[in-house]
């Protein structure tokens, strides 16, 4: 009988329940057992912290909410709590990024282990509230580990995985889970929470090692003089590199316990394949259901999903570049003035001269703002794709712009 | 197999409520949903669009819907061509109006075959909420013509979402739309 009880209990547990990405979220902090968050709570914060300050109002979640002044001094908050040895959380978007932009270059330089959720969105001027990816490729170069993220579900379980990686004492970065803003941050859909042994039986907190304490004090952050300036720097560079193991091993392990894992990339329809669309977030989510399409038309082209951008999982993706013709990048922020003005695209180019690689590549930029795409446009850009096999596009395409 | 369901409604109105509720009803059933509004900067009484996915697999577009299954429109002054644009065939449209199946199709022009499902759900809305929020009126109408989600677990959300009295009189006007939903297959006029 007592058996029977658990069994249905864990299926109990298992069963989805209709959530938002951003209250997914939420209930990943509330699981991880987080310590402290800090949020500016307004405009451009997410429903995230709304939701993590419910948990605590209602004692499901033990943990300091701290309202600051502004999102510079969120993440300041985040990374000092971090640095007492706490488990600490913060949300953002948009905006409210950029302006923690000084200390995200603080928190990876003092190797804090921290999480932030990013619903990704278009930047001002003109004011924007929709979605792009330019916020966080504004943040790319910052030190932080990045990852995208295509479901409610993956978000709840990348952030859980997030822990895992960032308080790994041959690691210690703080990590980025980054979804598309409003696309995703506001549509219900299934989420299978876990429940709170279980996560922290995966992701066991392991405060900062070097931890500030009255106790015993320390200086953390000090001057560093062109004799070591450099040298701490190219720590981050290793811990990057060592990084992209422990982000493997942590998925695999994440899928032994909990029977979902995502892998660094995916490939999606890539077997007999001579073309690849590159996308992120939710593009990529619409491009599996869209490009079997694709496959009708005889136009075979997989998908290219890039879950892990920070650090960059080079050989998975090498190997996947290896058996096409052409490859489409997809980017959602602009580098004006670039070679190509796609950032990511900038990135498979010298990806592919690295390697010496047979590939076209195409780069596009789309959904800027939020500029409407639908079903029949991911079908063209598959078309793109293909037809790039044999003729060379060198110049970046702004797919729906008005000219 | 998949049904999506295009909402048309006024800012207030609760058509993102709605859509919720139905891919929320979907995924406690067991099948998978999604639902998202279209964006606007939201603002009471503005024509707002949402979106219900509902699925056998995961593998859904993550993109505004433009051939749907089933329109549901909540606002009677939003009846126009554009709010038929690319349901399809055989398809069911579900509307808050006075006025009848045949009539709502003149008012579109509705050129091909689907179920026309209307209910006054103004007048429900009314005599159970007191304010015309139709969205949980609409919802038994979008059960009763389509049969889409089951409608006790969709008066089961009502009350979570909805709590104590709010959710009773709710609950209330999802049942009294349903009973009272007056529905017809309307056939494409006759080609000579």
């Amino acid at each position: 009988m007592a058996v029977a009880a658990e069994e249905r209990l864990h299926v109990e547990r298992k069963k989805p329940r209709p959530l938002s990405t951003n209250s997914a979220i939420a209930h990943a902090v509330k699981d991880l057992d987080v310590d402290v968050v800090a949020a500016y709570p307004i405009t451009p914060q997410t429903t995230v912290v709304e939701k993590i300050a419910e948990f605590i109002a209602d004692g499901e979640l033990e943990a300091e909410m701290v309202h600051v002044e502004s999102e510079h001094s969120a993440l300041s908050a985040t990374v000092a709590a971090a640095l007492t040895g706490a488990r600490a959380f913060t949300a953002t978007a948009s905006q409210g990024l950029e302006l923690m932009h000084e200390i995200l270059h603080i928190a990876s330089g003092l190797r804090t282990p921290i999480v932030m959720s990013v619903a990704m969105r278009a930047l001002s001027a003109p004011i924007s509230i929709w979605n792009d990816h330019s916020d966080v490729m504004n943040a790319r170069d910052s030190g932080w580990i990045i990852f995208f993220v295509s479901s409610a579900q993956e978000a709840y379980d990348t952030v859980i995985q997030g822990y895992r990686i960032a308080e790994d004492s041959d690691v210690l970065l703080p990590v980025m889970v980054a979804y598309d803003g409003y696309v995703m941050s506001h549509t219900m859909e299934p989420v299978v929470t876990e429940d709170r042994d279980s996560v922290l039986a995966y992701a066991p907190k392991r405060p900062f090692p070097y931890k500030l304490d009255p106790e015993k004090p320390v200086t953390l952050g000090a001057l560093a003089d062109p004799d070591w300036y450099y040298e701490i720097k190219y720590q981050i560079v290793e811990a990057m590199r060592r990084a992209l193991d422990k982000a493997r091993e942590a998925d695999e392990e994440f899928g032994k316990r909990f029977g979902r894992k995502y892998g660094l990339v995916e490939c999606y329809m890539c077997e007999g394949a001579k073309s690849l669309i590159v996308a992120a977030s939710s593009y990529a989510a619409t491009l599996k259901a869209v490009l079997p399409r694709a496959w009708e038309e005889g136009l075979k082209v997989g998908l290219l999903r890039l879950r892990l951008y920070r650090p960059f999982p080079e050989d998975l993706i090498v190997d996947a570049l290896s058996n096409v013709d052409s490859v489409l990048v997809i980017d959602r922020a602009i580098s004006y003035g670039a070679p190509y003005q796609g950032p990511l695209a900038n990135e498979f180019s010298g990806l592919i001269l690295k390697h010496g690689l047979g590939v076209n590549l195409v780069s596009v930029v789309a959904g800027i703002g939020q500029r409407r795409m639908v079903d029949d446009d991911f079908l063209k850009l598959a078309k793109l794709a293909w037809e790039a096999r044999t003729v060379r596009k060198p110049e970046t395409i702004f797919y729906g712009v008005r000219k | 197999m998949r049904i999506d369901i295009r909402w048309h409604g006024r800012g207030g109105q609760g058509a993102v409520t709605a859509s919720e509720i139905v891919a929320a009803a979907a995924i406690l059933e067991g099948r998978y949903a999604l639902a998202f509004p279209e964006f606007g900067a939201e603002r009471r009484g503005a024509p707002v669009r949402a979106y219900t996915r509902i699925s056998d697999t995961p593998l859904v577009p993550r993109t505004p819907i433009t051939n749907p299954h089933i329109v549901v429109v909540l606002d009677p002054s939003l009846l126009t061509r554009e709010t038929i644009e690319g349901l399809r065939e055989g398809g069911a449209l579900i509307v808050n109006t006075r006025l009848s199946p045949g009539e709502v199709a003149k008012v579109v022009g509705l050129d091909r075959e689907a179920r026309v499902a209307v209910v006054d759900a103004v007048e429900i809305a009314m005599e159970t909420l007191g304010v015309p929020i139709v969205n949980t009126a609409i919802l038994g109408a979008l059960i009763r013509a389509t049969g889409i989600v089951g409608l006790e677990t969709t008066l089961k959300l009502v009350r979570e979402r909805f709590k104590g009295r709010l959710g009773e009189a709710n609950v209330e006007a999802v049942r009294r739309a349903y009973e009272s939903t007056h529905i017809e297959t309307i056939l494409p006029p006759q080609t000579a």
